[in-house]
């Protein structure tokens, strides 16, 4: 195992942000932690790149205690947090160089790991990072959180705020690296990006609602899920949240996501009642379950 | 009913020295619709929304944004419209009281329309028990959907949202979309910005901005159809840097 957590608990004052956590991951494995913000990500990342004592329970990363090896396990992991946390007045350059410094190496030595990913930034090598765009600033914290070769990687929400090619691209990176053996645990609050991983945790006010791979995450949903339409999307909306039978109703792309209290139930009825509510073009068909959808239904 | 438009923008472009961040847009918006303003980070969205809400001045071309011209009454357009972003919505220090009472103020309603705003919000929201908290010491989702609230409080005609739901969890996602259909259905319109491609589905029009230019418009049925994928994600994908 890469990374082992056992019964994890952090407060801060009253609140509790991590809530008897415990998951683990295999070597070369690629975990998500899937969540919105606040679901206590960040925390589960600082607890386990030694920046932060848990109140309770155990960890290990990379085959070292979080609190008895924390200077191993610091030589041993890369960490790109959700802030962009380089140095803003050196170049790309110069904070590549630093971060191998430190670290007692060189760009030279690890070049290989992180050409794929330097190579589209090393044109601006000489700008200041601070100058960067978005998607620049993303390649360089990466590049700088694997030129030590690190045995774990922890991206702390690397694609919030990024728009869907740059995220793909980001996927894709993920995925070459995975290929060269690096463990990576990586947050999102993305739920596509679930589908991306080996196995997923979906986690919400700090506590896991679910383990698993993003395939079978989605049998834990227990019913049947349908495709609603119509030719007002609002009045749809009230119009369901109405009907007596009705379990949840969510907006979902350009159809509404409805699930019925019954076991079966016929759609006709349905129908006719949305009709009677004076909506035309009215579609219900049964969809797949989705991560989000199993998502919300745990949270629920 | 007469279709009005309420934005109206004619080959707008904004230079930066020889940079040109916004290259000649022209589309318009109808009044109550839900209109999405998609583009990569970079595209040009942030800068053209500035100068749509009067707050950048544009380097030529025309906008017209609920009547007022963008370059002789950016300050009748401040009035007239609400603003939200991811970044900036609500002060973190004060109360959701505060900053009810506090921007109430600042768009110039009355003490009494406060009040009658206020208690009206707060049983919408279902805000009791949290209405003398500090802002800053709220979940995510909560503080978007009071900041959507609070953009409304004047009534303006148009509401601006840059990534309203960056961050936010999934059925709070879906509450606040909810929130804006409400708003359309009453008439407001509402110019959205997202990452998320599943919510350039729920508008009414998208446009794509690639590279300071708009490169599509139309409904996301029509977009699908043209590009002849099955979602928003691909037309997306497709168009925004051409990959596959």
């Amino acid at each position: 195992m890469s990374i082992i957590i056992k019964n994890i608990n952090k407060s801060f004052n009253q609140v509790i942000a991590v809530n008897d956590v415990s998951f683990e991951v295999k070597k070369g494995e690629l975990f998500g932690l899937i969540g919105p913000d606040g679901a206590g990500k960040t925390t589960i990342f600082r607890i386990l790149t030694t920046l932060l004592f848990a109140d309770k329970g155990f960890a290990k990363v990379a085959g070292f205690d979080v609190i008895k090896d924390y200077k191993k396990i610091r030589s041993n992991v890369g960490y790109m947090p959700g802030r962009f946390s380089l140095y803003q007045d050196l170049t790309v350059e110069e904070n590549l160089t630093f971060f191998a410094t430190i670290f007692g190496t060189t760009i030279e030595e690890n070049y290989d790991l992180i050409k794929d990913i330097y190579i589209q930034i090393e044109p601006f090598k000489n700008r200041r990072a601070g100058k960067l765009s978005g998607g620049m600033k993303q390649k360089l914290a990466l590049s700088c959180a694997l030129i030590h070769k690190p045995k774990v990687l922890f991206l702390d929400e690397p694609t919030t705020g990024v728009d869907p090619v740059s995220r793909k691209e980001f996927w894709e990176m993920l995925k070459r690296l995975q290929q060269k053996g690096i463990t990576i645990l990586v947050s999102t609050p993305y739920m596509d990006e679930a589908a991306l991983c080996d196995r997923i945790a979906l986690i919400q006010n700090g506590k896991i609602l679910q383990i698993d791979d993003p395939k079978e995450i989605v049998k834990h949903f227990p019913t049947t899920i349908y495709d609603i339409k119509a030719n007002n999307i609002y009045k749809l909306l009230l119009a369901l949240k109405e009907y007596k039978h009705s379990y949840s109703v969510y907006p979902f792309g350009e159809f509404v996501h409805y699930t019925d209290k019954r076991d079966a139930f016929d759609t006709k009825e349905l129908f006719q009642f949305l009709k009677d509510k004076g909506l035309n073009n009215i579609i219900i068909q049964p969809t797949e379950t989705t991560i989000e959808d199993t998502f919300m239904e745990l949270a629920k | 009913m007469i279709e009005t438009n309420v934005i109206q923008v004619e080959n707008l472009t904004k230079k930066f020295g020889d940079f040109i961040a916004v290259n000649a847009i022209t589309f318009e918006v109808k009044r109550g619709e839900i209109f999405g303003f998609l583009g990569a980070n970079g595209a040009g969205k942030t800068t053209a929304m500035k100068m749509l809400i009067g707050i950048s001045s544009p380097t030529s071309g025309n906008a017209k944004v609920a009547d007022f011209d963008v370059f002789t009454n950016s300050e009748d357009i401040k009035k007239n419209i609400g603003y939200m972003s991811q970044k900036f919505a609500l002060y973190d220090d004060l109360t959701v009281k505060e900053n009810i009472t506090f921007f109430g103020g600042i768009y110039g309603l009355s003490r009494k329309k406060i009040e009658e705003k206020r208690q009206l919000l707060v049983e919408e929201l279902g805000l009791q028990n949290i209405v003398n908290e500090l802002v800053g010491s709220l979940p995510l989702g909560w503080k978007q959907k009071i900041a959507f609230s609070v953009a409304l409080l004047h009534e303006p005609k148009i509401v601006f949202l840059d990534e309203p739901t960056g961050g936010v969890d999934p059925i709070t996602r879906r509450q606040f979309w909810e929130m804006i259909y409400k708003a359309s259905n009453n008439g407001t319109t509402v110019f959205v910005t997202t990452h998320y491609m599943d919510e350039a589905e729920y508008c009414d029009r998208v446009s794509i901005m690639v590279e300071g230019k708009i490169e599509a418009l139309d409904t996301p049925k029509k977009l699908k159809e043209k590009f002849k994928v099955n979602s928003m994600n691909d037309v997306f994908l497709k168009l925004a840097r051409n990959i596959e």
